[in-house]
């Protein structure tokens, strides 16, 4: 049994906001309430002036394994997940082989119960070979495990599949997860605005997220399934979602840190790390980003956590990857809307625990008895400095390198067994 | 150009006058940078500027060392970095740079302690070219404050056009880019320059027209529907030039395409200055190496 003493506990799930202990036992929470004896535990975490939540969820993260297991694998990258307070992590379909069949979600599942330090749930590919040409079998993915499917990197770019797609997902409950880009129109690797200008970079117009935003909720919406569009950055994709859930509240919606932490201007030194799909947006969007946020109109904050080797960073901006090493970051990142009063704690909490649980239709992201002990403890007010050379990722591609952030990860819980803890 | 001051360049441009006379001596040789190495390491093909830093360094008695992409080992693989670093295991002075990706020198800059000079960086900047036709126009026209400038063609592709923008922004100038909206980045007034889609308009009352070639290498053909609408309207024809101020000096960075954006009566007319902006592309580009290679400035 486990007790964790007089810690802040915020839960988004049930709102609840107060000074209690709690008690794990096994695999769940026990009890909470004020002044549990400590009798009753074989191990005490003193939280007091730290905060307790629900371990926190990411809907897109890629763990790069199997075939890129230089860049990631199961292992490290539910490490650097378990470092970063994430108890669950949904991971993309764009590994080698393609996860677009059982047998590469069963290798996740089997390789991430064996080794992995965080819940693994695959996300699987729309389409064979993420190649926009015919379904996966994504029922068979189902019953292996996993929960959503998405071609993360490129839209489906025939609509007429895409539709099939979000009818015959809706048959076994699996998010769609919508990565929206014009090919057409993108073809750069910078935002297109002031700082390309510049840079001379070959840019990428927003109007390319834009325009599959409103396809992909269209059509959705004229079969009445649910949709979630990934990795929004550009303030006319807020003023889309916004005007789109008026009408369609089955769409939703995520952005990830480095939309609200970092502008295009960031990209002006030509810094790989910068490199990112989609780009770093213009100032005003990064504005839009946190606007979206507070208002609700932006239901989550995912990593997109995209871990490279380092060759393909240390090459020409145009010849380089594109990602962002995310997991161990993300919590502090985000903590900073709090602290510039764009959120309260409650509310960045309900982005990155209970709102991706409703999206993935799992169990976690709750604190209560009887639930699964998926939690985490975190200072909201520690200031350190990001290491990169310290990342349980083997990703260090990180535009953060240096930078002091406020707040920090401390303990993680996953299933009433403590697998990470810098206490 | 854009991280060069007003100073920084006039310094450059006045360095450079003080070279032109070598290439026009019979014995065209200086001994200013005997002993230094200039490596110029092309992933581009060029004519022009590849020939004109070789000219230079050599007139300044530089040993000089010219790789091409092609025959390098880019071919075989290699990563640009591991390329410098094994050059600069060779104790070069000047690494002289044309790559087709943006922030390819700068890249370079930082790992390596050589001076690295841009010879062209994609459509980012192409500074010595910059130099060159500010050293041009200078010439004729004596002062570079309240030079009225339009530049005409690929811009959004254009290293030739960002680097004279930056650089005539330093000082009193006015700037007209003039192409199809397909050609033109977004939101370019904020570089400070004005914008036409019409050449009668854009080079009316003009004391320079720089008139650039379609980058056919980075897509600009694919931002007009043919060549021959192209050049029915924004070919610079005899018609254009007597709109523009008197005296006028038509530019062009090279390589022309006649009958595209320029007709050959203005290119081999009275009003042309585009040899003798590669004649002075040579000194500029001495100045830059003897600047670099430790001497004043």
């Amino acid at each position: 049994m486990i007790l964790i003493r007089k810690g802040r506990l915020i839960d988004p799930g049930t709102c609840r906001d107060e000074v209690v202990d709690v008690l794990i036992d096994g695999g769940t929470i026990a009890r909470i309430g004020r002044d549990i004896a400590k009798t009753d535990a074989d191990r005490v975490i003193d939280a007091e002036g730290l905060i307790v939540a629900p371990g926190l969820i990411d809907v897109h993260t890629h763990l790069r394994d199997p075939g890129y297991e230089w860049k990631e694998t199961i292992r490290t990258g539910t490490m650097a997940a378990a470092r970063g307070g994430f108890t669950s992590v949904v991971c993309m379909a764009n590994t080698d082989p393609v996860n677009d069949n059982k047998s590469v979600t069963e290798y996740i599942m089997k390789k991430a119960a064996s080794e992995g330090m965080v819940r693994v749930f695959p996300c699987g590919a729309i389409t064979r070979g993420l190649r926009g040409e015919d379904l996966s079998e994504m029922g068979e993915m189902r019953q292996a495990g996993a929960v959503a499917i998405s071609d993360d990197g490129r839209s489906v770019k025939n609509s007429g599949l895409f539709l099939k797609a979000l009818e015959y997902a809706r048959l076994f409950g699996l998010a769609v997860i919508c990565h929206c880009e014009d090919e057409d129109l993108s073809g750069g690797v910078v935002h297109e605005g002031s700082a390309s200008l510049f840079s001379g970079l070959d840019a990428v117009p927003p109007i390319a997220e834009e325009v599959m935003v409103r396809r992909d909720i269209a059509i959705a919406r004229y079969v009445d399934s649910p949709v979630h569009i990934t990795h929004i950055s550009t303030r006319g994709t807020v003023a889309i979602m916004r005007d789109e859930k008026g009408r369609y509240p089955r769409a939703t919606c995520d952005t990830c840190p480095h939309y609200f932490s970092l502008s295009d201007e960031a990209t002006l030194g030509y810094d790989t790390n910068t490199k990112v799909n989609p780009p770093l947006r213009s100032p005003e969007d990064v504005a839009a980003i946190k606007e979206g946020l507070r208002d609700g109109t932006i239901d989550i904050i995912a990593t997109d956590h995209a871990p490279h080797d380092h060759v393909s960073k240390d090459v020409e901006f145009d010849m380089a990857s594109s990602g962002i090493s995310g997991l161990e970051t993300a919590l502090g990142l985000s903590l900073a809307l709090v602290h510039e009063g764009v959120l309260d704690l409650m509310g960045l909490l309900a982005k990155m625990t209970i709102n991706p649980a409703r999206l993935l239709n799992v169990p976690y992201g709750v604190l209560a008895p009887g639930a699964v002990a998926d939690l985490i403890v975190f200072s909201d007010t520690a200031e350190w400095t990001v290491n990169k050379a310290a990342f349980a990722s083997k990703g260090r591609n990180t535009p953060f390198h240096g930078t002091t952030l406020k707040g920090r990860n401390l303990v993680t819980i996953v299933g009433g067994k403590i697998v990470y803890n810098d206490l | 150009m854009r991280d060069l001051s007003r100073e920084e360049i006039l310094l450059l441009l006045d360095t450079a006058d003080s070279f032109r006379d070598v290439s026009r001596r019979d014995i065209k040789k200086v001994p200013t940078l005997r002993g230094k190495t200039v490596i110029t390491l092309f992933y581009e093909p060029s004519t022009r500027t590849r020939v004109s830093f070789e000219i230079a360094a050599k007139r300044l008695s530089a040993d000089t060392i010219n790789i091409s992409a092609g025959s390098s080992s880019a071919a075989k693989g290699e990563t640009l970095k591991d390329t410098g670093k094994n050059l600069e295991s060779m104790r070069p002075d000047v690494i002289v740079i044309r790559h087709s990706m943006p922030g390819a020198p700068h890249m370079l800059a930082g790992v390596l302690d050589s001076a690295i000079v841009n010879a062209g960086d994609g459509s980012h900047e192409h500074p010595t070219q910059a130099l060159l036709d500010l050293f041009t126009m200078r010439e004729k026209k004596e002062t570079l404050d309240g030079l009225k400038v339009a530049i005409v063609g690929d811009i959004i592709h254009s290293r030739v056009a960002r680097s004279n923008i930056f650089a005539l922004k330093k000082f009193d100038t006015e700037v007209t880019c003039c192409a199809p909206p397909t050609m033109l980045p977004p939101r370019l007034e904020e570089l400070g320059v004005k914008v036409s889609h019409r050449l009668e308009d854009a080079v009316a009352g003009k004391d320079v027209i720089m008139m650039l070639r379609i980058q056919k290498e980075r897509g600009g053909a694919s931002s007009i529907p043919s060549i021959r609408e192209y050049s029915s309207l924004y070919c610079l024809q005899e018609s254009h030039v007597k709109e523009a101020r008197e005296k006028v000096i038509i530019m062009h960075p090279g390589p022309l395409n006649r009958g595209v954006e320029i007709s050959s009566d203005v290119a081999d007319g009275p009003y042309s200055v585009i040899l003798n902006q590669v004649e002075n592309g040579v000194a500029v580009r001495m100045a830059v190496l003897y600047l670099l290679s430790g001497g004043e400035g």
